[in-house]
């Protein structure tokens, strides 16, 4: 059992990491990553919204939306499935917003130092398509939960990686139109390449 | 009138690129160029999407209270994106299963709520059609260079067609597999923005 959740969330972070094999979250990913120190900041963000959403999502679709899922309720035939996209952005609109407003009541320290992060979260593609994989999936409660942190954490390792690189690239010398965005897509290419490494590991 | 329409809508196709030079919207331009075929589907899709979410957003801009806007655009846009996704499911159910989670995507996808935040809220309705049709188009010509050379030089084909007769097969080409997998995709939007900027140097990036 242990193991099972162990290899779903390696996999989550490397073998199937949200920016690097699935191109989620790229428009934050390259436009927040050239420092490591707002990048750290975005990255935790994610893996914190990641972490809620997911499982949340993933009840709502077990005991709202899914076929028969409503049979609780006394209406067994009602096929809500329909209705996914539009719950699925609402409750990571409204989590995001919980989020913020606990943070400034509670941690105002934290909430400083993400600052506009929280309220960007809400497009980033990464966390909308954490929720749809885990439909695609059909993972239950349990494994939701790992998933959500797992891409989260891949995802953060992704960007904290790449702003790293891209301090350093500030003393190199760049031909003038791979400047700025071409040589980040470069970049990420290579990145993406070695990550490929870890794909084929089974637990 | 006539000037404006043609800026608005041919503008994004090179000289304001959503893609090359806004950095919108990559998340989904990178996952489906695998295949010219879903290129096609998304690219349509993403540019209904743009073109209609524009034109509704446009025509409420002066009813939404500003605290509010983005959860109106949001829902806005969910609703067409659920439109499209039940019509693809409907009408090309192969399609559909291939592009799997990245039709919903498109509700996040950027060029879609930047430019109703940055034009839509702005300008009049019909300008705004053009507008998103014009993003819309921009987006398709790079997901179409871009899936062209991955499905030529991956699998030897063009929509399906063998181009290239595979060694596999007997012919002579062998089939690069890097190009059918994620990074072959950055490498290329990479090298198409940087020829993009070496024949229009003011899209240049100076700082940093």
């Amino acid at each position: 059992m242990f193991e099972h959740y162990l290899s779903l969330f390696l996999k989550a972070v490397f073998v199937e990491n949200m920016a690097l094999a699935f191109f989620l979250g790229m428009c934050t990913f390259i436009a927040v990553s050239k420092q490591v120190e707002t990048a750290t900041g975005l990255g935790i963000a994610v893996i914190v919204v990641q972490a809620i959403t997911v499982p949340i999502n993933n009840l709502l679709y077990q005991y709202v939306l899914n076929e028969g899922a409503l049979s609780w309720a006394g209406l067994p035939n009602t096929d809500l499935t329909f209705l996914g996209l539009i719950s699925y952005i609402g409750v990571i609109a409204a989590m995001v917003q919980i989020l913020e407003m606990t943070l400034d009541k509670f941690v105002p320290s934290l909430y400083n130092a993400l600052g506009i992060f929280l309220p960007l979260i809400t497009v980033n593609c990464a966390i909308l398509g954490g929720s749809l994989f885990m439909v695609e999936r059909d993972y239950n409660f349990g494994e939701s939960v790992v998933f959500g942190v797992g891409s989260g954490l891949g995802w953060a390792i992704a960007i904290m990686a790449l702003a790293g690189i891209r301090e350093k690239l500030k003393y190199s010398d760049i031909p003038d139109g791979l400047k700025g965005l071409g040589i980040t897509f470069i970049i990420v290419g290579l990145m993406s390449l070695s990550f490929m490494s870890f794909s084929g590991i089974q637990l | 009138m006539a000037n404006d329409v043609k800026k608005v809508l041919f503008g994004p196709l090179l000289n304001e690129n959503p893609i090359a030079l806004q950095v919108l919207g990559i998340c989904s331009a990178l996952a489906v160029t695998t295949k010219m075929e879903t290129v096609i589907v998304m690219s349509l899709a993403v540019t209904m999407v743009t073109a209609f979410s524009n034109a509704a957003v446009s025509l409420i801009r002066n009813h939404i209270p500003s605290s509010i806007r983005i959860i109106v655009q949001m829902t806005i846009i969910a609703s067409l994106v659920i439109v499209v996704d039940q019509i693809l499911k409907a009408y090309a159910f192969e399609v559909s299963k291939q592009l799997s989670v990245f039709v919903g995507l498109i509700i996040t996808n950027c060029i879609v709520m930047g430019r109703a935040e940055a034009f839509a809220m702005k300008n009049s309705p019909g300008l705004s059609f053009l507008d998103g049709i014009g993003n819309g188009l921009g987006y398709s010509l790079i997901l179409i260079v871009v899936g062209s050379f991955r499905e030529l030089f991956g699998s030897g084909s063009w929509f399906g067609i063998q181009l290239f007769q595979l060694g596999t097969e007997g012919g002579w080409y062998n089939a690069n597999g890097l190009m059918l997998l994620p990074p072959s995709a950055f490498f290329i939007i990479g090298i198409f923005i940087w020829i993009l900027r070496t024949r229009k140097p003011e899209q240049i990036e100076h700082e940093g």
